[in-house]
């Protein structure tokens, strides 16, 4: 029996009102994620490829359609199970790092750790290990006003890997990063998903970073408009 | 999340901002610390009320000079000369009177041998023993017969003794100077200590008050009257005829000012104590309102640190924090808050017991159980001042707070 999809949304409809009138952020989306995918949101901003992150990352319900993670459908979830989810199969990486201030690197990263019920001992070791993988061993013990843009960002990806998660999803990682930042953030990301089979969802909206996936969904107003391999998304707009 | 880890997340933040955390903690720290100094006072002040009751001697009624006009000018209580011997003996045949002793002091320098030692003379009665409940250390208090002949004996107190005769002796048999009148010491009086308004009640010589007046002070007046009821429920009875004997005695009709004035040992103690529970609840009064002003300011701080860390909460629902955590999280920061507050509203005050334990001369209690109290009020008062802010932070729109600069 194949292993299910790490996401399926069928028919999913998400709506925010806004004063008088109703604003609907996803309009029927049908998404697919296989294990091993580097998939790229792409889209103008108030499309809905963040409501579609906020969706897929269980911090937001649907208003209708159907949402299975890794062939589990959600709406049957508490929000305690939700919780255990977010802690142990998912992990987060945003455009401002969100490192917690006057912690050091290595308390960072175990943070997921300490909620998923991972020992002392065992949260430093694979702490260490995560930040090793991201590269930056080396700052375990500095605070995030002690480094750079580029190293924060690394640090907040060995946090989001450190549960070992079914899906990584970043909302505009390189968006608070200069051009040689953004591309090694980048070189990283396909290194995690080639050498570590990592399965990433990210969003952006620069096509120099959305060029990195392997295949690239393009959003406007709240629906799928192409869904393609990224050699074929940029087809023509490569010389660009 | 363990409990462990949790205490000490609590306690990083609280140390991040050392100085509003002792701020939002003043209030716990002076409303514990009243609520011990109270409870303190409380047991304190009764121990001491009831260290002067049973040192005085039981059923104690004390007449003593009222204050008089004397041509135009009001002199004080207890300095006018009108108590006499004679009105002790009329005393003494009243219903229920079971003893009667004049007392006649004065301070004077006190000489046996080569030694001198400034002390209390007090000429005093053969019952005065009875009425004080006052026991002998050695040899025997003075008699009836000795009182009739104003015969020169005394009887010293140990601080006396060890004054005049340091060199240990037994002072029995030997002779004592007082104004140069020599008195032969018959025997000694047992260790008393300290009276409850700390003055050392060993440090007197007590002679028959007939000796005192003709011998040493020679006046006719005596300064006191201790007169003992024989059962504690006629005291009112017996100081209403005392007042009607004394009134007949000096001749003192209708709207006449008293020249005496009947002190009742009972009126004295209620006093006190109710001096002691109005300070009580007047303490008691600013440790609630202290508690609460202090939960307030916690519940304030609390507010501030969770809007403080909006996005640090967003991150922690992202990465998988329950909302239990969230909650437990913020709400073991306001107890610890309120319980370190507490600790130190403990400390202080223990150490303001000992100061109003000098103040107020009375042995320093220090009441466990009060503290403990006071302690778990705190800690209280924080669970239930910091469950809103807590509970505020557990239901946090995790996208939104993420979002929140």
């Amino acid at each position: 029996m194949p292993a299910a999809p790490v996401v399926r949304l069928i028919g999913v409809r998400k709506t925010y009102s806004m004063g008088d009138q109703n604003l609907a952020a996803l309009d029927g989306v049908d998404l697919t994620l296989e294990a091993g995918e580097f998939v790229a949101i792409m889209g103008p901003s108030g499309s809905g490829k963040s409501t579609l992150m906020h969706v897929i990352g269980l911090l937001d319900r649907i208003d209708s359609g159907r949402y299975l993670f890794e062939g589990q459908d959600v709406a049957l979830l508490d929000a305690d199970q939700l919780a255990d989810v977010r802690s142990r199969r998912l992990g987060f990486v945003f455009q401002s790092y969100n490192l917690l201030p006057r912690t050091t690197a290595i308390e960072n990263v175990e943070l997921p750790m300490v909620y998923a019920g991972v020992t002392d001992q065992e949260r430093r070791r694979r702490a260490l290990q995560a930040l090793e993988i991201v590269g930056v061993p080396e700052m375990a013990q500095h605070v995030s006003n002690q480094m750079s843009g580029g190293q924060q960002q690394r640090v907040a990806i060995a946090r989001a890997l450190v549960n070992d998660p079914s899906l990584i999803l970043a909302d505009e990682p390189t968006g608070a990063l200069d051009t040689k930042s953004s591309e090694e953030i980048m070189r990283l990301f396909a290194r995690l998903n080639a050498e570590h089979g990592m399965t990433i969802l990210l969003v952006t909206h620069e096509p120099d970073v959305g060029r990195k996936a392997k295949r690239v969904v393009e959003f406007r107003d709240g629906k799928i408009v192409r869904d393609l391999p990224v050699g074929e998304a940029f087809r023509g707009a490569a010389a660009g | 999340m363990r409990l462990k880890a949790l205490v000490r997340l609590a306690w990083e933040a609280i140390v991040r901002n050392r100085v509003r955390s002792l701020l939002t903690m003043l209030g716990m720290i002076i409303g514990v610390g009243a609520v011990v100094i109270t409870i303190s006072i409380g047991v304190g002040a009764r121990a001491a009320i009831s260290a002067q009751i049973t040192g005085l001697g039981s059923n104690l009624l004390i007449v003593i000079p009222g204050s008089v006009n004397l041509n135009g000018v009001q002199t004080g209580t207890g300095a006018a000369s009108t108590l006499t011997p004679d009105d002790g003996l009329a005393i003494v045949k009243l219903y229920h009177v079971a003893a009667v002793s004049p007392l006649v002091g004065l301070h004077t320098q006190a000489i046996a041998g080569s030694n001198n030692w400034y002390t209390g003379i007090a000429g005093v009665a053969p019952s005065y023993t009875y009425i004080r409940e006052w026991h002998m250390a050695s040899g025997r208090f003075f008699t009836d017969a000795d009182e009739a002949s104003s015969a020169k004996v005394c009887v010293l107190g140990q601080t006396v003794i060890e004054n005049l005769f340091p060199d240990g002796d037994s002072p029995l048999g030997k002779t004592v100077l007082v104004h140069n009148v020599p008195f032969t010491v018959i025997g000694t009086l047992a260790r008393r200590g300290q009276s409850a308004s700390g003055q050392d009640q060993d440090d007197t010589i007590l002679i028959p008050f007939t000796a005192s007046m003709q011998r040493v002070t020679g006046t006719t007046f005596v300064n006191v009257i201790l007169v003992s009821a024989d059962d504690g429920k006629y005291i009112p009875f017996v100081q209403n005829e005392i007042f009607g004997l004394l009134r007949q005695r000096h001749r003192i009709t209708g709207a006449m000012q008293d020249d005496f004035d009947i002190r009742n040992l009972q009126d004295i103690a209620n006093a006190a104590a109710s001096s002691a529970t109005t300070m009580e609840l007047l303490l008691a009064g600013v440790a609630v309102v202290s508690l609460l002003v202090g939960g307030i300011g916690i519940m304030n701080i609390m507010l501030v640190s969770v809007s403080e860390r909006t996005r640090e909460i967003g991150l922690r629902i992202a990465v998988g924090a329950r909302s239990s955590s969230i909650l437990l999280q913020f709400l073991i920061e306001a107890v610890v808050l309120s319980g370190v507050g507490g600790l130190i509203g403990v400390l202080l005050g223990v150490i303001g017991s000992g100061a109003v334990a000098i103040f107020g001369h009375w042995p320093m209690a220090i009441p466990i159980g009060g503290m403990l109290l006071a302690f778990g009020f705190a800690m209280l008062t924080g669970v239930f001042f910091g469950y809103y802010p807590a509970s505020k932070a557990a239901h946090l729109n995790p996208i939104e707070a993420l979002r929140f600069e």
